[in-house]
């Protein structure tokens, strides 16, 4: 019982900090939004079972990746962005669309009756078993999406890296 | 040695222990944080060849007392060109952070409380609560904590504010990774991320007398790459160029003043005493220590050993500040990612290849 109060608490203030963040028109407010949201969905795991995964929730997107958000904004000393009236047709055809979905998708999901209902807390999330399925079951996609990160941080030392101070280093070595 | 707990606990009883269990540990924290400022001032005179507060009490005991009653009297100025909003808020989330890592460290083992009325008796934990996942809880409550000084150095609208600011944020989220990595040949060894559990591993001796300790047994690199990228996380020197005075002012508070700044300053000593925690429960044995007498000083000797030996950490925090002087800026972000990462991940190789070695 108090599961579930938490669980549609931090839902309801998750989904407050998503709308927060498209309202908002300084990138510094919607990216303090941005994190409110990454971490009542921390707890939102947590309160479902899966522990390791919420814990890496903070810790890598709301403690590492929104920080490094957070420079950029700075740094580039981004204002108040412009506003629009934004178009009709959006208006018109966007909202009744996503109403539309949103239904559909619960209804589906409310009706198909073969997928297994899991109580909250229920779920098997300790760093043990998401190890045992990392390092045992799913070993292969594991490495190879390590391989996949590794060559993706290569690609952005070569972007960032400026050709004059590489050419300047080569003929360095030549001389 | 874990607690048969949990079973014998109605919910009425366990809300009660938590709540008076986590009063009290905050109540303590708080009061090692303003005597840890004392200590500072203390100690750094003496190295200093002077006496330090001698007026307020004692040995100048009371002194934390006359400061926080001059903090809260102070005038707490806002400059007319901040942004109010974070303004306000960051020094709220530098000390929340600070304070909440305190939640799952354990401090001792536990104590049979009661019966009290007829109820009881009850064991306890001596730890506010006991998590899976305790040693990533504290790294993850560790990681929001940049965003106080980021914050503050942005909203105070000052280019030193916003330089210290962006200084201190580089460098907590560059030092968090060898943090991180350092801590993870512990956790191989134990097998566990719940730091109670970690503490139980190193309980015993080799030879009689040396203790079964991590940092005598296998994990000394880890110990000391941890301590060096704790004094950067805590932006302490010879690491704390976010405020360096000689260049930035005062760097992210510049534009602080009474309360917002005393928040600042007690979300910093919080951060050390919290840094120190960890580095006893995972490297120095947590409560372990020689156990004797009666059942009121087996009980209370474990946690006399937690605190000594975060004391003891404590004093080199000190120690080290008024000894070192100051890093230059490139010389931290190449000695962290060229230096502490490397052998953090040195560590980890051949401490997994030790442990699997003896494991077939």
């Amino acid at each position: 019982m108090l599961h579930l109060i938490l669980f549609s608490i931090f839902g309801a203030v998750c989904v407050a900090g998503a709308v927060n963040l498209l309202v908002q028109s300084h990138p510094i407010n919607s990216a303090l939004s941005l994190i409110v949201v990454m971490a009542s969905l921390a707890v939102e795991y947590l309160l479902l079972g899966a522990e390791f995964v919420a814990a890496v929730q903070v810790i890598v997107y709301a403690g590492a990746i929104m920080v490094l958000f957070l420079i950029t904004i700075m740094l580039l000393n981004a204002g108040a962005e412009e506003r629009t009236k934004g178009s009709r047709v959006a208006t018109l055809l966007g909202v009744p669309g996503v109403v539309i979905g949103g239904v559909l998708v619960a209804w589906t999901l409310l009706h198909r009756s073969d997928l297994p209902m899991v109580s909250i807390g229920a779920l098997k999330g300790d760093p043990s078993s998401i190890a045992r399925l990392l390092f045992h079951d799913f070993l292969l996609p594991f490495e190879v999406t390590s391989v996949l990160i590794l060559i993706a941080i290569m690609g952005a030392v070569v972007l960032v890296s400026r050709p004059e101070v590489i050419a300047r280093g080569s003929r360095k070595d030549e001389q | 040695m874990s607690a048969p707990h949990g079973k014998n606990l109605s919910i009425t009883a366990f809300l009660i222990i938590s709540l008076i269990k986590s009063v009290a540990v905050v109540f303590i924290l708080l009061t090692a944080v303003a005597y840890s400022v004392w200590l500072e001032r203390k100690v750094s005179a003496r190295i200093q060849n002077r006496w330090g507060p001698t007026r307020v009490g004692p040995f100048g005991l009371l002194q934390p007392m006359a400061d926080g009653v001059k903090f809260i009297f102070k005038e707490d100025l806002t400059q007319p060109h901040v942004y109010k909003p974070l303004y306000i808020a960051a020094p709220i989330i530098a000390v929340v952070f600070a304070i909440s890592s305190i939640a799952v460290i354990p401090f001792g083992t536990w104590v049979k409380i009661g019966p009290f009325a007829g109820m009881g008796p009850w064991t306890v934990d001596m730890q506010i609560t006991d998590l899976n996942i305790g040693l990533l809880v504290v790294l993850a409550i560790t990681s929001m904590g940049v965003y106080g000084v980021a914050l503050a150095g942005w909203s105070s609208n000052n280019k030193y504010a916003l330089l210290g600011g962006l200084r201190a944020s580089a460098q907590m989220i560059s030092y968090e990774v060898s943090l991180g990595l350092s801590l993870v040949g512990v956790v191989i060894m134990s097998g566990s991320l719940s730091l109670r559990a970690i503490v139980d591993s190193q309980g015993g001796v080799f030879w009689g007398f040396i203790p079964r300790w991590n940092i005598f047994h296998g994990q000394t690199i880890a110990f000391f790459v941890y301590m060096i990228s704790a004094y950067a996380e805590t932006n302490r020197t010879p690491f704390d160029l976010p405020e360096a005075e000689s260049e930035l002012v005062a760097g992210y508070h510049t534009e602080y003043s009474a309360m917002k700044f005393a928040m600042f300053f007690m979300a910093e000593y919080a951060n050390m005493v919290t840094a120190s925690c960890v580095a006893t429960l995972l490297f120095l044995g947590g409560w372990h220590g020689p156990i004797f007498g009666p059942p009121i000083l087996q009980a209370l000797l474990p946690v006399f050993w937690f605190c000594l030996k975060v004391f003891f950490f404590m004093f080199l925090y000190v120690w080290v500040r008024w000894t070192l002087p100051r890093f230059r800026y490139d010389q931290l972000m190449a000695f962290g990612w060229k230096f502490l990462l490397p052998l953090a991940m040195a560590n980890i190789v051949v401490t997994a290849l030790i442990v699997a070695l003896r494991a077939s």
